[in-house]
Parts: C-alpha cells; structure tokens; sequence
C-alpha cells in the first residue's frame, strides 16, 4: 500500500529484478532487433563502458582525465594492427593490457600533477598521439588509416555486453573496497589523505591505470564496427569529452549513474548525430548548459530531490486525508 | 626517553628561513606546547615532523628512526598522526567514513574491515562524536569538524599526535572541552605536540612549552618559566619602554 516502504524494504529484491530484465533484454536483442538497431546498442554500450571507467578514476578522485579517447584509440590501433595475428577475444585481452600499461606509465609521470594541470596534460596526450601515431604509421607502413576486417554483429554485441558486465561488477567493487575508499579521500582532501596513511602516488596511479584498461578493450570492440580507423578517427578528443557528458549527466557519484547518462546520450549520439548533425551539436550544447545550471549532481541527484518533494507532499496529502477524516467523524 | 628528536632543523623558502636550526626534543607521555607569534615556523616545523614539506638540513628522529626522505603516507604508518591549522576533512563523506580512512590505512598492518569500523566508532566515541556518525561531515560547526580531524587521527593508533591549533576560533566553554580531551588523549599514553594561540590552554595541559620566533627557537621551559622569561614577554607584549610610551 505505501509504495515508499515497499521499495526501501525490497532494494535488493528489485535491483536484483531490474538487472535480470536488463539482462535479459540484453541477451535475446539480437533474437529479433534490426542489424543496424544491434549496432547502435553495440556503440551505446561502448559509451557505457567509457563513461562508467571514466567515472571510476575522475569521479572519485577529482583528477579531470581528458584521456579517454588516448586509450580508446590505442584499443583501436590494436585491433587495427593485431587483426590477422590474433584471435578477436585475444586481441581484446592485449589492448586492455597495452591501455594499462600505457596508463601506468603516463600516471607515473604526470599524477603528480594537481588540478588543472593534470586535466591539460591528458588533453595534450591525446593530441599527441594523434600525431605521433600519424607518423609512425606513414613512416613505417607508408599508408595513413587502417581498414578493419568487420565481425559479425551477434558476436560484437554479445562481447560488448561482457565488457560492459565486466566493466560496472569491477567498478561496483573497487567502489565498495578500501580501494575505493581511498580514491574517495583523495577527492576529498588529498593532503589529509596522504597523512593518514593513503598512499596516494600509488593509488591515483593504479586506479588511472585500472580504468585505462576498459577504454583500451571498448577501443578493440570498436574498431570493426567502424571497420576503417585512422589516427584522427582513433583519437579523436570528442571520444575524450563525451564520456565525461555523459558520466557528467548520470552523476558521478555512483556506478548507476554514469551508465544512465551514458545509455541516454549514447543512444542520442548514434542515432540522431547522422540524421540532424549540426541541430544536434547545437541541441547537445543546450542540454550541457542545463546539466551544469540545474543537474550539477546529475540524474541521480534528481533521486533525493524528487524523494524530499513528493515525499513532503505525500506527507500534506496524508495529514489533509487525516483531517478530513477527523472532520466527518 | 625520547620520542622525538630534531637537531639542527631548518627549513628554506627561497632565501627565508621559515625553520632555522632548530634543536627539540619531545618526552614520551608529555603534552609539549609550541607557541610564538603568527609566522614564526610553528605550522612549518609541524610539517618537516609529518613529511608534509622536505627538511632543508638537520634531522629529525622519531623513535630513534630518522624520518628524512620519508613520505607522509609512511610517517603516519610509523605511528605519528597529525591535525590541521585550517580543517582538512574529506568533504565528499560522512563522518564515519572519514575516521574508516584513518583507520583502514593508518597502520601498518592490514587492517580487516570489522576492526576498522570498530575503531572508528570507538575514537568517534571517545572524541563524543558517535550521535553524528552518518551525518555528512560538511554538515557539522568546525568545533565538530576539528573533532572529526582528531578521531581521524586517533584511528591510525598514533604513539604521537601533532596538533594544529585545535582550539582556534573555539568560545570558552569549548576551549576547555577540548584542554579536556587533549587531557585524555595524554591519558591514553599518546603523546603530544601542540601548537596553540589560546595561552591560557597552553599554560593549563601543557608541562613544558618551545617558543618560536622569526623560525628560531627562543626559549624552552615549564609553564612557568616560560611565562616569567623576558625575551617571550617582550615579542608578546612588547617591550616595556614601548608599553609605557
């Protein structure tokens, strides 16, 4: 009867629900969807995995990585690169370890680096490897771009929907661990981090690193559906903004929250980006100001605000039914 | 015996020394005050001891073991917790999980999560702040705030705690809630270093006091010595041909 109560007392009960739907939705999609509507999921779900792995380091830490698209493209170039040595499923394997690596390294250098400074230094890593990739391509296999052998789109989506679990089950738990405890004081105060025993060098570092690895595998699974990549395509920095958009427009501060974001803008960007380019920037912009201006907590911020007005008026709809009662008796 | 030694401790911000040969040592089980005019290096000194800045020469020793080099992640694992002058709470959490992190990583050895949380709710507890536990810690008065900062620190099981004008900007019945607790704290057998502005919290729980001035150290003594030392009441009060005019 008080559906409020209902809920609170059977969260897991229907999280649990929801999630076997969404799962379930998941897995028999490709049973009855068009080719080209299994497409479009397959690249809202690579945006899924982008936004929840950017959320995991720069929602809980406060370091603003624009470094998504660097470890994407790399995931690209692996595939580009890998295709006829490797199977698909191996060559997913190498661009996550090739991401984390590559992130490891760049965290080492850089994670020292406050604020500002660490968010333009990402931001220059991907313009770097714009060029640099450009280079190395033309100078040693003296072509710019790579055509990619297409896989089957069953295969694609079903792995795609393995990252995805993959991606939030360990995002979830690093949350939940004292990893992410430690992630969350350094977004707090990072210097009372540091005193209180949090390694923080190490953590940003592996944590940067941890979540370099999602975008390099999202990065192989792309590659074939683009089925042509070059290193403007590759590391393009709009792969670098729109996560953070979309993480921006869940909410940060959960798991659920950037994956929401994600399959809303991600669905938008597919679909609507071919059909109405320039109104779309323009809507896209729109939608950003407002975020900013009445969400800065996000869709999931919504939750509380909603819970505290229909909550007060169902507390004025109750106490009026009260009364009206007493007055009738 | 000595807990906390420096000798010859000095510290450089381009060509002003902050710290300037300063020699110190800290007994085990006392409440040693720190005090001297805005500016004088208290805040500085507070942190070459926890890692938080690099010594420019000298050396400090905690336990016998010199702290040189040693980052502050792993000084505060060697048991020394810290305060801070201005508060550094983790806004983005309540006030349990602010004493957790204290508690998970405080120590050197893996803390299990049931201990963690035992821990924290016990220093909540002891600092008398268990009601608010779930409470967002931006929420709470910064007399709160800098009890949440103790809780936090206490969590890491310190031998020595470094405390960064605990009583600023407290009214008087608060001050002397606090003289209270850096009391039990003492009691519980942590020592402590304070810097403090509020005299008469000082003169109160602390048994001996270092005076700081322009980064060297000018005086050094009990309670009582301190306060009847000329060169202290002169930089305080000013000199007394000036105080007359």
């Amino acid at each position: 009867m008080d559906i409020t109560r209902f809920v609170s007392t059977h969260r897991k009960l229907l999280l649990g629900g929801f999630l076997i739907l969404v799962l379930i939705f998941l897995a028999t999609f490709p049973l009855y969807a068009r080719a080209y509507d299994i497409r479009v999921l397959i690249f809202v779900l690579i945006y899924v995995v982008l936004a929840v792995s950017w959320a995991m380091f720069s929602g809980t830490t406060g370091y603003m990585s624009l470094a998504p698209a660097a470890f994407f493209g790399l995931g690209m170039y692996a595939m580009a690169l890998l295709q006829n040595e490797l199977p698909f499923l191996l060559i997913i394997a190498m661009g996550g370890a090739v991401s984390f690596v590559f992130a490891l390294l760049v965290g080492l250098v850089t994670l020292r680096l406050k604020g500002m400074y660490f968010a333009v230094f990402t931001f220059g890593l991907v313009v770097f490897m714009t060029e640099i990739i450009q280079y190395l391509e033309t100078r040693l296999l003296g072509k710019h771009g790579q055509a990619i052998v297409p896989i089957d789109n069953e295969t694609l989506f079903y792995i795609m929907v393995g990252v995805v679990v993959a991606t939030v089950l360990v995002t979830y738990l690093i949350r939940r661990s004292r990893l992410g405890l430690a992630m969350l004081s350094i977004g707090g105060n990072e210097e009372a981090a540091e005193h209180m025993g949090v390694n923080t060098t190490m953590v940003k570092v592996l944590t940067f690193a941890i979540s370099s690895i999602f975008m390099g595998v999202a990065g192989v699974v792309a590659a074939p559906v683009l089925i042509y990549v070059n290193s403007n395509i590759a590391f393009s920095l709009y792969y670098s903004f729109l996560p953070i958009f979309m993480a921006t427009l869940g909410g940060v501060g959960t798991t659920y929250g950037p994956v929401m974001g994600a399959v809303i803008l991600g669905y938008l960007d597919t679909r609507l980006r071919a059909e109405l380019f320039n109104y779309f920037n323009l809507g896209f912009g729109v939608i950003m100001v407002l975020i900013i201006l009445f969400l800065p907590k996000g869709i999931t911020g919504l939750v509380p605000m909603l819970q505290d007005k229909l909550g007060g008026a169902m507390r004025r709809l109750r106490k009026g039914d009260r009364e009206e009662r007493h007055a009738n008796t | 015996m000595r807990i906390l030694e420096g000798q010859g401790v000095t510290k450089f911000f381009g060509g002003l020394a902050a710290v300037s040969n300063v020699d110190f040592a800290v007994d085990q089980g006392e409440i040693l005050g720190l005090i001297g005019p805005n500016g004088a290096g208290k805040t500085t000194l507070f942190n070459l001891v926890s890692g938080a800045l690099p010594l420019s020469s000298g050396e400090i020793r905690f336990k016998g073991r010199k702290l040189n080099g040693l980052k502050p992640h792993e000084i505060c694992k060697m048991g020394v917790s810290r305060t801070f002058q201005e508060t550094k709470v983790f806004t983005n959490m309540p006030v349990l999980q602010n004493v957790l992190v204290g508690a998970f990583f405080g120590s050197p050895k893996h803390v299990s999560a049931a201990d963690a949380a035992r821990q924290a709710n016990q220093a909540l507890e002891f600092v008398g702040l268990s009601a608010v536990s779930t409470v967002p810690v931006k929420d709470l008065t910064l007399v709160s705030q800098k009890r949440v900062e103790v809780a936090r620190a206490l969590a890491t099981k310190p031998e020595l705690l470094l405390l960064d004008e605990l009583m600023a900007g407290l009214n008087a019945t608060e001050v002397s809630e606090a003289m209270e607790l850096v009391t039990r704290i003492r009691d519980k057998g942590i020592t402590i270093l304070m810097v403090e502005h509020v005299m008469k919290a000082i003169m109160g729980i602390s048994a001996r006091v270092m005076v700081l001035h322009h980064g060297e150290k000018i005086a050094e003594g009990t309670c009582s010595e301190i306060s009847c030392n000329k060169t202290v009441i002169n930089i305080y009060l000013g000199e007394e041909a000036h105080a007359g005019s």
